[in-house]
């Protein structure tokens, strides 16, 4: 045993008393950073959205306005609940969304302020509820991922509703805990009502293999360990402009028919009414539902689809007029529900 | 750390002496350390009174249902294989660098330890774009291993370098073969080190989250998040929760009840020889693929995969502004966390030094509870209280800082004990002797002594928080990137190219700590 060296331990001290100094003083950098996020003229958005889509987005309005903007990332649904628990007391300005679920969740709890006709008039009435207290700021079409050598024409499914069928055991899969596979299934809710909808979930449970994450699901496709996934559109294109390294051996194929697999899902956003800061919230969503929102979503690498008035979507994707959607309101898709029922069928 | 013996006074003067700052002391730290329980018992509170609000039938609606039979299942199977796997790697892995003549054995020792520089998660990601179909529970016990057998290898081979080698001498005499020697005389004196760290594996297992997400294995962590993603802090999620603690507590009951209390200190007197090396003779190339094996999976092919990705990115993948301010995020939490948790383990650590008894094993063993929940567990209790109660909290560095704290308290506290142990009373006496307050001497003495010791548990405190991904994602302020929220937030979008900087950065910030974690298990041996 040596004795304890005690220049080591000065030393030692000296270290520690070094760190103590610097993290006061970098915790006192990162308050101010915090309070600066509070103060007035700026403002806080919650994001659901893809954060690259949405930074783009963030900086065309940023360096046009000069409204400082500051992000909170999470899940559609984490956010919905997130901003009904803090109430009034929200730190949020603007609520941003992939989904409409989350959106009609927060309209339910009475938290969203009314948005001008401005703002309104620019998006077609189709992709926004009629009571105009949010409005759709992108869109996305349910598809089917599949493995070339896995299928041929005759044997793509019809219906999203064949997947639950006993010839579909261990044949497809999906993202059950994200919020784009939550919204397909409270579309079916709404379009084909809770009895059926149950039952179907009974047989994913049986048949499909899930996965975190939609292009997660989608890179599994490609290396053959699952033959097909029910997915959103945007993650083959993405993955085609970046290269295709997931995508290979990947085709897709829409339901069409106004089939539940059909469903399109308006991505929502809206103000909090709890925003002290209504003007500059507004103008963000002004702004992204306005021509130099939309046209980042024709010409960036985000492949969603534009909805506003006369905004053309980037030319590699099929149309939206062509996918033959049916007919949903988006004020009404329930998430609750959905989740209550995938906890049950032991999917969650 | 704590079994280096120092030049003990008189047994009688030291109880006085005892009895006598108690006196002046306890009070305060008492107060202080039944304050820091009290905060760090919070979470477990929050469990058990959504257990109560609740109600029964929910309860029992949302816990025994199949969904968590089969998340039961898959993590007590991660856990009854891999701690299991690890304690074999790691003990044969430390018999070969302390006990044998292996040709470079240092550097192995070394290299045994280093894994713990690559983030669980990053093992994962480095595994999945090696081997992509790896999944499941083969794939998350692979990676879990590799990823955690250092938490066992390094107090095992600490323990191995101060064994007596008299036992094992008279044993040999006594007719027994080498294996013989081993198992009955050098294994069962390993028990503690082996315990210990099996415990710290279990308990990481039950925690972690990137690694099971990547590898696509669902245990009681990631459905949390699944739940929690689908429903912010709903009420399955804490049920979840609420079994995620059970098995916590199962796994440190387990570890309590079969640790034992057999005496490990040498008895005789002088000191023991150095132990002779094994000689490996014609064995030596065989048995160099084991060290070689593993350095190679849990360091080789995070390293080639990071080259791979970083290489692929090129220069694109380095945006500078938003590295560096991850970089910045996550130093300033690192460093204000694990001073917050070196400082505020200072009572208790105090406490069970110099005023042992029912009242500080209470509190410390609450503290210990505490530190063994998931960071999901503490999150999701912090958000909840912090929004429903202390809202002028939620969202602020506080909250965060406050959630490190409770799950890192026990790495300062055990590390602030084996210094202080050290630092004899008397110097304490003799400051009080010339007018020193009770505080003044502790502070000028008794924890300037102990500073090494504390300064190893700012090492651990701070590597634990720049690595923390879930409670750091809940619960921090608006806008915040640390390095591990980047590289997750690149991965989920399956971006393996940009998450690589990040990667690299954490390990590279993680490097110079777990070599001091390695050099202190050494001196911990008193080489």
């Amino acid at each position: 045993m040596k004795p304890v060296n005690f220049l080591k331990n000065r030393r030692s001290v000296l270290a520690l008393g070094m760190s103590f100094g610097m993290s006061l003083g970098l915790s006192g950098v990162a308050l101010n950073a915090v309070a600066q996020s509070a103060t007035p003229g700026s403002i806080v958005v919650y994001n659901a959205q893809h954060a690259s889509l949405v930074e783009a987005w963030v900086e065309g309005f940023t360096k046009e306005t000069g409204i400082k903007v500051t992000m909170r990332r999470g899940g559609d649904m984490e956010m919905a609940n997130q901003i009904a628990q803090e109430g009034a007391a929200s730190p949020a300005d603007v609520f941003l969304t992939e989904n409409s679920p989350a959106m009609a969740l927060v309209d339910g709890a009475g938290l969203f302020s009314p948005l001008s006709a401005a703002t309104l008039e620019q998006v077609p009435a189709n992709y926004r509820p009629p009571h105009g207290r949010w409005v759709g700021i992108a869109a996305r079409s349910t598809v089917f991922v599949y493995n070339k050598a896995k299928f041929t024409a005759d044997t793509l499914p019809k219906s999203l509703l064949d997947l639950s069928g006993p010839t579909w055991k261990g044949r497809w899969s999906a993202s059950p805990s994200g919020p784009d596979f939550q919204a397909i299934v409270s579309a079916m809710l709404e379009l084909k009502g809770e009895a059926a909808t149950v039952a179907w979930l009974k047989g994913m449970k049986e048949n499909a293999t899930a996965y975190k994450g939609n292009s997660v699901a989608m890179k599994a496709v490609n290396a053959g360990q699952v033959d097909s996934a029910v997915i959103y559109h945007y993650y083959y294109y993405s993955d085609r402009a970046k290269g295709g390294e997931n995508t290979e051996r990947v085709a897709h194929h829409y339901f069409r028919n106004e089939d539940p697999g059909a469903f399109v899902s308006i991505s929502g956003g809206g103000v909090l009414a709890s925003s002290k800061n209504k003007p500059q919230a507004e103008a963000f969503l002004k702004w992204i539902t306005g021509k130099g929102g939309q046209d980042i979503l024709r010409t960036g690498d985000s492949f969603e689809y534009a909805v506003g008035v006369g905004a053309a979507s980037n030319p590699k994707l099929v149309p939206l007029a062509e996918l033959k959607s049916p007919k949903v309101d988006p004020g009404k898709l329930n998430n609750k529900k959905v989740t209550d029922l995938m906890t049950q069928a032991g999917l969650l | 750390m704590t079994t280096a013996t120092l030049p003990s006074t008189p047994h009688l003067t030291q109880r006085q002496a005892r009895r006598l700052s108690r006196v002046s002391r306890l009070s305060w730290f008492a107060v202080a350390a039944v304050a820091v329980s009290l905060v760090a018992l919070l979470p477990l509170g929050f469990v058990v009174w959504v257990g109560f609000q609740t109600g029964w039938d929910t309860v029992v609606a949302l816990v025994f249902r199949p969904r968590v039979g089969e998340l039961l299942v898959n993590t007590g199977l991660l856990v009854l294989l891999t701690v299991p796997l690890c304690t074999v790697l790691a003990v044969a892995l430390a018999w070969l660098t302390e006990r044998s003549d292996l040709p470079g054995a240092r550097t192995w020792a070394w290299l045994a330890a280093a894994p713990l520089a690559v983030p669980a998660f990053v093992h994962s990601y480095a595994w999945i774009s090696v081997a992509p179909g790896l999944q499941g529970l083969f794939g998350g016990v692979l990676v879990s291993v590799l990823a955690y057998f250092p938490f066992l290898y390094l107090p095992i081979a600490a323990a191995l370098r101060r064994l007596d080698p008299g036992m094992e001498d008279a044993a040999a005499s006594l007719g027994e073969s080498p294996w013989g020697v081993f198992r009955r005389v050098v294994l069962p004196q390993l028990r503690l080190p082996i315990w210990g760290g099996a415990l710290l594996v279990g308990l990481h297992l039950l925690a972690e989250y990137g690694l099971y997400v990547m590898i696509r294995f669902d245990t009681f962590t990631t459905a949390i998040v699944d739940q929690f993603q689908s429903t912010y802090n709903g009420v399955a999620a804490n049920m979840l929760a609420g079994v995620l603690v059970v098995c916590c507590f199962v796994l440190l009951g387990l570890e309590a009840g079969t640790r034992g209390r057999e005496r490990y200190a040498r008895v005789g007197t002088g000191s023991a020889r150095q132990p002779v090396s094994a000689r490996l003779g014609r064995y030596t190339a065989l048995c160099l693929v084991l060290p070689a094996t593993v350095a190679l999976l849990s360091l080789g092919v995070p390293l080639v995969t990071l080259v791979r990705w970083l290489v692929a990115g090129g220069a694109k993948v380095w945006n500078l502004p938003e590295l560096g301010a991850a970089l910045g995020q996550s130093l300033m939490l690192g460093l204000a966390g694990a001073l917050l948790t070196t400082l505020v383990a200072v009572p208790m650590a105090w406490l069970s030094i110099r005023a042992p008894g029912r009242l500080q094993r209470v509190l410390e063993g609450s503290n210990y509870l505490v530190g063994s929940l998931p960071g999901i567990v503490v999150a999701l209790a912090l958000v909840t209280i912090t929004v429903r109660v202390a809202l002028p909290l939620y969202q602020t560095v506080f909250t965060v800082l406050l959630a490190y704290v409770l799950m890192f308290l026990p790495r300062a506290i055990v590390n602030w004990r084996a210094g202080i142990a050290q630092a004899p009373l008397e110097l304490e006496q003799a400051a009080r002797s010339l007018g020193r307050t009770p505080l003044q001497s502790l502070w000028q003495v008794t924890l300037r002594l102990a500073a090494p010791s504390a300064a190893s548990g700012f090492a651990m405190v701070f590597l634990a928080i720049t690595n923390e991904l879930t409670a750091t994602l809940l619960l921090s302020p608006n806008g915040t990137q640390t390095l591990a929220t980047a590289f997750w937030s690149h991965t989920s979008e399956i971006d393996y190219a940009g998450a690589a900087p990040y990667a690299l950065i954490m390990v590279l910030l993680s490097l110079p700590l777990t070599w001091l974690l390695h050099l202190q298990s050494k001196r911990a041996a008193g080489r």
